[in-house]
């Protein structure tokens, strides 16, 4: 089995989109899987310590 | 004999002073001299994680620029049936997905660190109007793609557009135009206003954080305010 048949299987498109809905907003699940995965980004960027180079007076 | 080459000179130098490009030189080497152009130190408040998504999303423009350029050679009949074309073609979307992506964050994060503070309003709103001009390329890019897709979203388009009344000048079934709009004007716009944008990062600098905000709103904080 080739690796894009491999990869190709873990999420099928072929087929109608997904969506979800609050009332009148509507938003696809892959739009909104984008969405989560840049706030967990950004929170992460501001979470996580930033690698510094140790001086030689440090 | 030398004293009026001399005298000369000097009033050939004071003449190319008031040339156009004497004083566009003189401007821009004191806005932007070579040490704050191309600058090796960096402020200490500057070694955080949410600093490195505007230089990512420069990354990612420069990607989409040279994919984009590969695509304009080779031509829809290789990018919709060749393995190559395929590939690059997708390195065109990606690079557009992660352009957008890390370019939200860079905005989210300018947002809440009020990065327009100390003298620096052009340079948020060069940001934003490069927003706006890459959101353009992109809707244009959905109409560039030359197959059904591109027809379905352009008939699709043409309701909204025509409802804002831009419809008259920016006719989205006209494929010719919206091309154009796509590999030349917008492309020129996002490229320049970003340069712009970080032209303006360089003469002003990153923002301080609020604690330590120089008292007088110049430009950068002291070494003092600075010193951890």
């Amino acid at each position: 089995m080739s690796l894009s048949v491999l990869l190709g299987a873990l999420i099928n498109l072929n087929g109608s989109g997904h969506y979800v809905h609050w009332g009148f907003i509507q938003m696809s699940v892959a739009n909104l899987v984008v969405v989560l995965l840049m706030i967990a980004v950004f929170v992460l960027a501001i979470l996580l310590p930033f690698p510094r180079r140790k001086g030689p007076d440090q | 004999m030398s004293l009026d080459i001399t005298t000369e000179r000097d009033a050939s130098s004071s003449e190319e002073s008031r040339q156009w490009t004497a004083r566009v030189r003189n401007a821009a080497t004191n806005a932007l001299p070579p040490d704050r152009l191309l600058p090796d130190r960096q402020p200490a408040y500057m070694a955080s994680w949410i600093y490195v998504f505007g230089v990512l999303t420069v990354v990612s423009l420069a990607w989409v620029i040279i994919t984009g350029c590969v695509l304009a050679v080779m031509g829809p009949s290789w990018w919709h049936v060749s393995g190559l074309g395929h590939f690059v073609n997708s390195l065109h979307l990606w690079s557009v997905e992660t352009f957008f992506f890390f370019m939200v964050i860079h905005l989210w994060g300018k947002f809440f660190m009020a990065a327009w503070r100390g003298n620096r309003k052009l340079t948020w709103i060069t940001g934003v109007v490069s927003f706006v001009a890459s959101i353009a390329a992109a809707f244009t890019g959905y109409l560039s793609q030359q197959n059904f897709d591109s027809q379905w979203i352009s008939t699709q388009a043409k309701d909204g557009i025509n409802a804002t009344g831009a419809g008259a000048f920016w006719n989205v079934l006209n494929f010719g135009q919206m091309l154009m709009w796509h590999i030349v004007l917008l492309p020129i716009a996002v490229v320049v206003i970003a340069g712009l944008h970080v032209l303006m990062v360089r003469r002003r600098g990153i923002v301080p954080p609020f604690d330590i905000e120089p008292k007088d709103h110049t430009d950068t904080p002291s070494a003092a305010e600075v010193a951890e």
